[in-house]
């Protein structure tokens, strides 16, 4: 079973996310980063696949230099090979260029039985990347995945639907995206450390991939973000401590504000 | 006047109050056409009509209904192509965006996902605001390219009454071998809490790991008020609460005019679900609990006590 999981490098939630002014872009590079913490679900996913049956695990990136770093966090769980697609020209590349750029990465990999990707990424939280990965490569999708099994050639996913309790099987090859409910990430070992520094990491330019540059990049972007503004911060109202009649007030403050 | 078209949501044709915001929002791009998905058209034909939907293409095709969202993708395409719509809207929750991811690839359009607001533009297209980085940025963007795609999130426009025709069209689309590949085997349905649904609501009452596994004045609290109740993520993990109802970065994302945080210190990720709620309230032990940055209002106390209180005082000026 070949395994590929898509692994994105994002800005850490607890600094300060922000932009661009020059372009509008987000600021990947001013801020510190790190391997996304929802794709950590799916290289756990992917390694216990391979653990219990037999293959290899691939882990991608389409970001800038410093995106390595989420690469090397992922061979240090356990993943057995990198691919790197960097190239000035993709900066600023929105989701249709970036899952174009995967596919094709995906493509060169060679054909996969399974593509695994987190259920959204961090920083973007669009969840569009994994549908549009699957549209690219034709292969059926079952997203947002909240346990997983494979069965000689079909995968069979539960998912939380609002309305239902689903149970999903779709035929492989497939793409499926899972949920921060599915598994424990690993922590690297001290093994896995050492091990990762062995371990292939290729980097590819858009040439490797025959994506031409007007194909990516903010001027291919097909939507344009024309303006941002900062949320003033919220301002903090009225605290008051319980002393007995802490309910009363609440219900006061409702009563004052016409929520009741 | 060119067509805008609307994915319906609906459950057994009872159209959701989704739809009737997205309907509003057509209106300023064009003119409105449903797109009913399903048999039980008659149930949602005076939903459709009564907020200006002039046309509903409706389709019944079996492959439609059983294989999830690629089928749907094809059949939208179909549909932007038919009628060379200015616009096609759907509603922000999961399905919603693979559906409108994959129909950005098909046609080679331009997407904008989880609008929370939809204006004409200024040479025509679309004009949309989202909210980013768990509410902290408020973004306009426009599409450049192909037929403007759009999903909506909940609550971006008050649903505007405007009488439509709904003049029922049977669609027939070409479904491809490719989309069926995958299938709904097995569906249980949720348990009816009889409250409204999260990312709708008005009002949204949530518990976090200070209920101790104890909800109840959480619910009662929220059933004097009719709100919705969500949870942490350690309610979720502690199995107190189902994972449907959980708010932040990997729950809902909810936008309600009030919230109110009970036993939750208010971590960024519990933050990104609820911090652009209009009014904010919290209920803490700990004073120093970072979710009191946030609030409009805040009690320092125990919520065993404040919450019955509250509920008491409530419920009794409802006379
Ligand atoms: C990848 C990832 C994704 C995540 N996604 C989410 C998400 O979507 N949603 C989410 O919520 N979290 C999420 N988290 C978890 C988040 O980081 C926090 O751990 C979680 O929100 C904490 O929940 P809590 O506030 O209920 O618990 P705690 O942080 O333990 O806070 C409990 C609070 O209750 C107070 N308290 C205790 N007893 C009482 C009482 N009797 N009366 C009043 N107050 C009391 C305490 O003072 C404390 O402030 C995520 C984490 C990760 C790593
Ligand atoms: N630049 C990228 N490189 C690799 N994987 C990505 C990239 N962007 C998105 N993904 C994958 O797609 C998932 C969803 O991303 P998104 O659609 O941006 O929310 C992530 O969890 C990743 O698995």
């Amino acid at each position: 079973m070949n395994i590929v999981v898509c692994v994105k490098y994002v800005p850490d939630a607890q600094s300060d996310r922000t932009f661009n002014e020059s372009d509008n872009t987000t600021d990947r590079v001013g801020v510190d980063g790190l391997l996304s913490e929802l794709d950590e679900y799916a290289v756990e996913e992917a390694l216990k696949l391979v653990e219990a049956g037999e293959g290899e695990v691939t882990v991608v990136t389409v970001g800038p230099d410093q995106a390595a770093d989420a690469l090397k966090k992922a061979l240090q769980m356990g993943a057995d090979k990198a691919v790197h697609v960097k190239d000035d020209a993709i900066h600023g590349s929105d989701a249709v260029a970036t899952s174009l750029v995967l596919a094709e990465a995906i493509k060169k990999i060679g054909s996969p039985d399974l593509v695994i990707t987190g259920m959204a990424s961090t920083d973007g939280t669009m969840s569009v990347v994994p549908a549009m990965l699957a549209e690219r490569l034709g292969l059926p999708q079952v997203t947002f995945a909240s346990e997983l099994s494979i069965d000689g050639s079909t995968v069979t996913i539960r998912r939380d639907g609002d309305a239902a309790s689903e149970t999903i099987v779709a035929t492989l090859p497939a793409l499926v995206s899972v949920t921060d409910q599915i598994n424990e990430p690993r922590f690297p070992s001290f093994k896995g450390i050492m091990a990762a520094k062995k371990k292939p990491v290729e980097e590819w330019a858009l040439a490797d991939l025959g994506v031409d540059a007007s194909q990516v990049g903010l001027e291919a972007a097909w939507s344009k973000v024309e303006s941002f503004t900062k949320r003033p911060p919220r301002e903090q109202g009225q605290i008051v401590t319980d002393d007995g009649d802490g309910g009363t007030k609440l219900a006061e403050f409702l009563y004052a504000q016409k929520f009741v | 006047m060119a067509e805008v078209l609307v994915l319906v949501d609906h459950a057994n044709g009872t159209v959701r109050k989704t739809t009737s915001e997205l309907l509003t929002i057509a209106r300023r791009l064009g003119e409105p056409s449903a797109v009913f998905v399903g048999d039980e058209f008659d149930a949602a034909k005076e939903t459709l009509a009564k907020f200006g939907a002039e046309k509903v293409y409706r389709v019944e095709n079996a492959d439609v209904t059983d294989y999830l969202v690629a089928p749907q993708a094809e059949l939208l395409a179909q549909l932007v192509e038919k009628t060379s719509a200015a616009a096609v809207l759907i509603p922000s929750n999961s399905a919603g965006k693979e559906i409108a991811a994959r129909l950005a690839i098909k046609t080679d359009s331009g997407l904008i996902t989880d609008a929370v607001d939809v204006q004409a533009g200024d040479g025509g297209g679309v004009a949309t605001t989202q909210s980013v980085f768990a509410g902290s940025f408020s973004v306009k963007s426009t599409v450049t390219k192909g037929t403007p795609i759009v999903t909506v999130k909940p609550n971006s426009a008050t649903p505007e009454e405007a009488a439509g025709a709904a003049a029922d069209e049977a669609f027939e689309p070409t479904i491809s071998e490719g989309a069926k590949g995958a299938k709904v085997t097995e569906s249980k349905p949720k348990e009816a809490t009889g409250r409204p649904e999260l990312t709708e609501a008005a009002i949204v009452v949530s518990g976090g790991r200070g209920t101790g596994g104890d909800f109840s004045p959480v619910e009662t609290f929220a059933d004097s008020l009719g709100a919705a109740v969500g949870a942490s993520r350690a309610a979720v993990d502690a199995g107190w609460y189902p994972h449907t109802s959980q708010v932040g970065q990997t729950g809902k994302q909810v936008s309600p005019q009030l919230y109110v945080a009970c036993g939750i210190s208010g971590a960024i990720q519990h933050r990104a679900g609820m911090q652009t709620s209009k009014t904010i309230i919290a209920i803490n032990k700990d004073e120093e609990a970072p979710i009191f940055e946030l609030v409009d209002f805040g009690v320092v106390g125990d919520l065993f006590k404040v919450l019955p209180q509250a509920t008491e005082a409530v419920n009794a000026s409802k006379g």
